[in-house]
């Protein structure tokens, strides 16, 4: 990969903190850059190196005991508590969203002696239609609302209605935008149309923090989410996400490499941190360390705060909450025993 | 550490593997292993024995013997009594006891991995998911060479008693990679393992007895070097097979040389690492941790010289050294650390006294902010820069954490700068261009080069060295060779009928016949001997039949520049060299009668057998010709989404010392495989009979056989023929002739370990053996190319 040249002058000035959200940003908001061809050419990416380093990392790094406990406390605070079913009702999200409040048993939390961590899941994440559902059942909790947008998941609807639901969405009190992009402009290489687009989305998102879905099942090669994400930042991405969930493939870790390494790529041309988001197909405990070592070995440990990492994850949690219950008693845990959403 | 206060600071934690069983089983033995010879297990004879570490505590691990002169003796009898019932099983029987060992292997696998961590220092990661895994399959594959083996080695059996000697490295690994083809091919086995490193060999011949391998088939000798000496010099061992130091293998050389003792030979090296512009730079970082800081550098392939191109080196360092900087190291059976122990305090001082010797010459020397444990054998990944290729840290094999990083300007450059090296073990080139790579990858002089990876291995790929990297290729097709041999030779081809050549004088009035003056022939022109002195040729019935010139070194230093001139031959076509090959063919029948009458001069065979050589070495040509374009390399079957391609090359220049038989068919049998495969030569002719090469040049100016692929240097041939043994620019030595005299160039090619090939046994010259593919084996190296695909 290449790094791409520093851009002098964001378009927009920066400013830390500068997040809608309840949650305290360490670091300023990633602005909106011009938009420059040169590295997104220069990107290289080897496909089978890329597979050869996310194999042999679940190998090197791994975390046991109360070590385990605690980073598996941690990822539940970096999920995204998601629900993007079409039957799906006030009823079930606020169910969701009591979840996302009380993540974890509190006997459980008392025995692992993290009760006062005050543990909630990172956001929820809804259809536009039960944002303002959801805002209220998390009134007070301090978890945002994350809405998918801009016709999700293929976003092919009407430029201008895609950037009405961004605003309506807004206007409910989603603080995060999860959008999507036209996947056809990155399979034809038009990468300013792609840059243009984003653009305009991050400019209707306002303070909203702005989750750019790549749709990474359906663009093709590395190279492509490579040269995608690296866009994507330019065009003011907060976060750069893999999947809808909707995709034939979800979150994979060669994916998610190539994407971490973009963000790198872009902290070290511009200064400015983006955040990541794995989403889809992220079921088990041990698979949300294996993302969580993949961003502390390539980005370090600021991304694994909620500021900068989150999981899209909607059964994750219930085998997060068996291992700790496992740690906690010694004795192999059961699903039923956990608080359904 | 409580959950709470991880929680913020995220760190990992301990992550020990137990080591409960592989104690255990050592405890069993706390009286001291002893060696396994004949089935059975007992001390050494004279009840020496040594203690084995664990180089992360420096704590002594366990006792073992050291088997002296008596075992060695006992372990070489009980290997021979073997031999020949195991040769004898068929192939599938020995399939069976192989794939048995492939299934022991697995089975204990957590053991033998934990062993090799303890006993070795290599992380419980390396030892459980490569060294371990790579030992079964090596078995596998294996055991289905002992299936094949009759049918796909038509001709040949097993060499007999082979004695190996393995590193500390990779223990277990190195031990398979022996073990497995030897037996495969029939051969019965002493192996002696490194002596900071027996245990999991120790437990390997445990399972093997377990298994039902027959007594006296695999026979385990632990020691010192002192053990591995009285097996390189016991008589009753046919074959040595040693992976180690170039000083070690170098010794081998010297004691085997003369001895007619099979040899292959696994080296050191400072491989090189190529980066080209356009190369994915993450994954090269990558590569780079896995090329130098895999085994703690300690490979013999570790990619430890990174050449970058001039203006992304700058960009390359800085994302090295970030990444230097996430990497752990610490106690080897820990499941979340990079790196272990370095494997002995001796080693560890070794590095230590060679990087303070480096640091004196300058240059930048990089370490990560963190310290690595304080007790035990612990080295920090390290990177060394602002040096040139002349500083020690560039040239001498470390064997350790060290990467010593320079920059290039081109792609010549980066192959001149990558062959810089009295190594050639192994290659990786990074680039995105697929033109690029494969122009690089045949110049690079390395038995093996990886495109956009770094040291993988596979049981069905070989893996060898050129130059001071050794010989012989372990895995794969080319590797069963080394455990191989022709059958025993046909009968003796009976002596060609003899009489005496009708001498005719000149009649009364007549004119004397025409002096003809043989000259050498160098760089395609006929050059006067650099000495000015002749030597007469004597024929039937002692009369003078002509002269030659009496070569020298100069003559020979002339000739093998001239070879190297020459070298575009090797990357000409094959269908050119095939057409050459016929041409001279045909220039040679046109003059047919001329050898033949020659021939009959210097040796009294009769016209017929005179005529038969020139015919059959007519033919000979004929079937270079037609192998020039046919000697096809392979595409292994390697466990990756790629391919591996075994290349085969030609070595380079070859000195051809010629069978004193069979003048004409002699010369031209090994000249014409050698330049068929695209080497240049300097032949020494028959000494006794150098007239048929000598007129033979006059055949080679006329069919359009570019100057230097063939030079002819008449004299004393032995003589001659150590001189170009000793000759450091050349490649490889075929000597054809006395014992004595091969034990001289097996010696003298000990220097910079070129590859030889001698025989004092007749050879059938005018028999199905004085051609094929054996010869087009000698001609060529295995290169094997690794190359994963995949957008």
């Amino acid at each position: 990969m290449r790094v791409a040249s520093p851009v002098d002058s964001p378009v927009e000035a920066a400013g830390p903190g500068a997040a809608g959200g309840v949650l305290p940003a360490a670091h300023a908001r990633n602005p909106i850059h011009p938009f420059d061809l040169d590295p997104v050419r220069a990107i290289r990416i080897n496909r089978s190196a890329v597979e050869r380093r996310v194999g042999s990392l679940p190998g090197r790094r791994t975390v046991k005991k109360a070590w385990q406990a605690a980073w598996l406390l941690r990822a539940i605070t970096l999920m995204d508590l998601t629900t993007l079913s079409g039957d799906d009702t006030p009823g079930n999200v606020r169910r969701l969203c009591a979840k996302a409040r009380n993540p974890v048993r509190q006997d459980l939390l008392e025995a692992l002696g993290a009760a006062e961590l005050g543990i909630t899941t990172g956001a929820v994440c809804v259809y536009h239609g039960l944002v303002a559902t959801a805002v209220k059942a998390l009134e007070g909790s301090g978890v945002p609302v994350a809405a998918v947008s801009t016709g999700f998941p293929a976003g092919l609807s009407p430029m201008k209605e895609r950037l009405a639901e961004i605003h309506a969405s807004i206007a409910d009190g989603a603080k995060e935008i999860d959008i999507v992009i036209t996947r056809g402009l990155v399979l034809r290489g038009d990468w300013e149309a792609l840059y243009d687009e984003v653009r305009a989305f991050r400019e209707a998102c306002g303070e909203a923090h702005m989750k750019v879905i790549l749709g990474t099942g359906e663009l093709a090669t590395l190279t492509n989410i490579a040269r995608a994400s690296l866009v994507s930042m330019q065009a003011g991405a907060d976060f750069i996400k893999t999947s809808t969930g909707k995709e034939p493939t979800n979150a994979t870790l060669p994916v998610g490499l190539v994407m971490a390494r973009m963000v790198r790529a872009h902290l070290e041309a511009t200064g400015f941190k983006v955040g990541f988001k794995p989403a889809g197909g992220i079921r088990a405990a041990k698979s949300s360390l294996e993302w969580m070592f993949l961003m502390k070995e390539e980005l370090g440990d600021e991304w694994l705060k909620p500021d900068l990492f989150r999981f899209g994850a909607s059964g994750l949690l219930t085998d997060i909450e068996r291992q700790l219950e496992h740690f906690a008693t010694g004795r192999y845990a059961a699903a039923y025993r956990q608080p359904s959403p | 550490m409580s959950v709470k206060s991880i929680f913020e600071t995220l760190e990992y934690g301990p992550a020990p593997e137990t080591t409960t069983p592989a104690l255990d089983w050592i405890k069993v033995h706390a009286g001291g292993f002893g060696l396994c010879i004949d089935g059975a297990w007992s001390p050494a004879a004279d009840g020496a024995a040594f203690e084995v570490m664990d180089p992360s505590t420096n704590k002594a691990l366990a006792k073992v013997a050291q088997a002296g002169t008596a075992d060695i003796d006992r372990a070489v009898a009980a290997a021979r009594k073997a031999q020949p019932a195991w040769a004898a099983l068929p192939g599938h029987a020995r399939a069976r006891h192989l794939y048995a060992l492939a299934r022991a292997v697995q089975k204990h696998s957590r053991l033998l991995a934990v062993l090799e961590s303890l006993n070795n220092g290599k992380p419980i990661r390396e030892s459980r998911d490569i060294d371990i895994p790579l030992v079964a399959r090596h078995f596998y594959h294996h055991a289905g060479w002992a299936q094949l083996a009759e049918g796909e080695f038509p001709g040949y059996g097993p060499v007999g008693v082979v004695g190996q000697i393995i590193p500390w490295n990779f223990p277990l690994l190195m031990l398979a990679w022996k073990i497995a083809p030897a037996l495969a091919a029939g051969n019965t086995v002493l192996l002696k393992p490194a002596e900071y490193t027996p245990l999991s060999a120790l437990a390997f011949a445990e399972l093997a007895v377990e298994a039902g391998l027959p007594p006296g088939v695999l026979n385990l000798v632990t020691g010192d070097g002192e053990t591995g000496k009285l097996m390189v010099a016991h008589p009753g061992i046919d074959k040595i097979a040693f992976t180690g130091s170039t000083d070690v293998g170098r010794a081998i050389r010297v004691a085997t040389a003369g001895t007619g003792k099979k040899l292959s030979l696994e080296l050191g090296g400072k491989s090189p690492f190529l980066v080209f512009e356009d190369a994915d730079l993450d994954s090269v970082v990558e590569g780079v941790v896995d090329a130098i800081w895999f085994n703690q550098g300690q490979v013999c392939c570790a990619g430890s010289r990174l050449l970058v191109q001039e203006g992304i080196e700058t960009a390359l360092l800085a994302k090295l050294r970030a990444r230097m900087e996430k990497l752990r190291v610490g106690s080897p059976l820990d499941k979340c650390v990079d790196m272990g122990a370095i494997v002995a305090p001796e080693q560890l001082a070794r590095i230590q006294g060679l990087m303070a010797q480096g640091m004196e010459e300058g240059g930048t020397i990089w370490q990560p902010s963190w310290a690595v444990p304080a007790e035990g054998c612990f080295y920090p990944p390290t990177l060394v820069s602002g040096i040139g290729p002349s500083a020690l840290l560039a040239q001498v094999e470390i064997f350790g954490p060290v990467l010593v990083a320079m920059s290039f300007r081109t792609p010549a450059e980066a192959v001149a700068l990558a062959n810089n090296t009295p190594y050639g073990l192994a290659a990786s080139v990074w680039t995105e261009n697929i033109n690029l790579a494969l122009d690089i990858a045949p110049k690079v002089k390395a038995g093996v080069v990886w495109i956009n990876c770094t040291n993988q291995f596979d049981a069905s790929a070989g893996f060898g060295g050129y130059r001071e990297s050794g010989f012989g290729r372990e895995g794969g097709r080319e590797g069963m060779w080394e455990y191989l041999k022709a059958h025993p030779a046909q009968a003796p081809r009976p002596e060609a009928a003899t009489e005496p050549f009708a001498w005719e004088a000149p009649a009364e009035g007549e004119l004397p016949p025409m002096d003809r003056t043989a000259k050498l022939f160098i760089g395609g022109k006929q050059a006067r001997p650099d000495s000015g002195y002749s030597l007469p040729v004597k024929g039937a019935g002692g009369r003078t039949v002509g002269e030659v010139g009496e070569g020298n070194r100069k003559d020979l230093r002339n000739a093998v520049e001239a070879a190297h001139a020459a070298e575009g031959w090797g990357r000409s076509t094959g269908h050119l060299r095939a057409q050459i090959l016929y041409y001279i063919a045909e220039n040679l029948s046109a003059r047919g009668d001329g050898f033949a009458r020659r021939l009959q001069a210097m040796t009294s065979i009769c016209a017929a057998a005179a005529k038969a050589e020139v015919e059959a070495s007519i033919s000979r040509l004929f079937t270079y010709g037609a192998w020039a374009d046919k000697y096809d390399g392979a595409v292994h079957n390697v466990p990756i989404r790629g391919v591996a391609l075994a290349m085969n090359e030609p070595i380079g220049v070859l000195g051809l010392a010629c069978p004193e038989e069979f003048p004409l068919l002699g010369f031209v049998s090994l000249v014409a495989p050698a330049i068929a495969m695209g080497n240049t030569v300097v032949a020494l002719p028959s000494q006794a009979h150098p007239l048929a090469a000598t007129d033979f040049y006059s055949v080679l100016e006329t069919s359009d056989l570019p100057g230097g692929v063939v030079n002819i240097v008449t004299g004393d041939k032995e003589a001659l023929a150590k001189v170009l043994a000793e000759h450091d620019d050349v490649d490889g030595v075929w000597h054809f002739g006395s014992q004595a005299g091969a034990l001289a160039v097996e010696r003298a090619a000990a220097a910079n370990m070129k590859r030889t090939w001698t025989e004092w046994t007749r050879r059938d010259w005018l028999g199905a053996a004085g051609e094929g593919r054996e010869f087009l084996r000698h001609a060529t190296e295995v290169k094997n190319i690794w190359i994963p695909y995949g957008e």
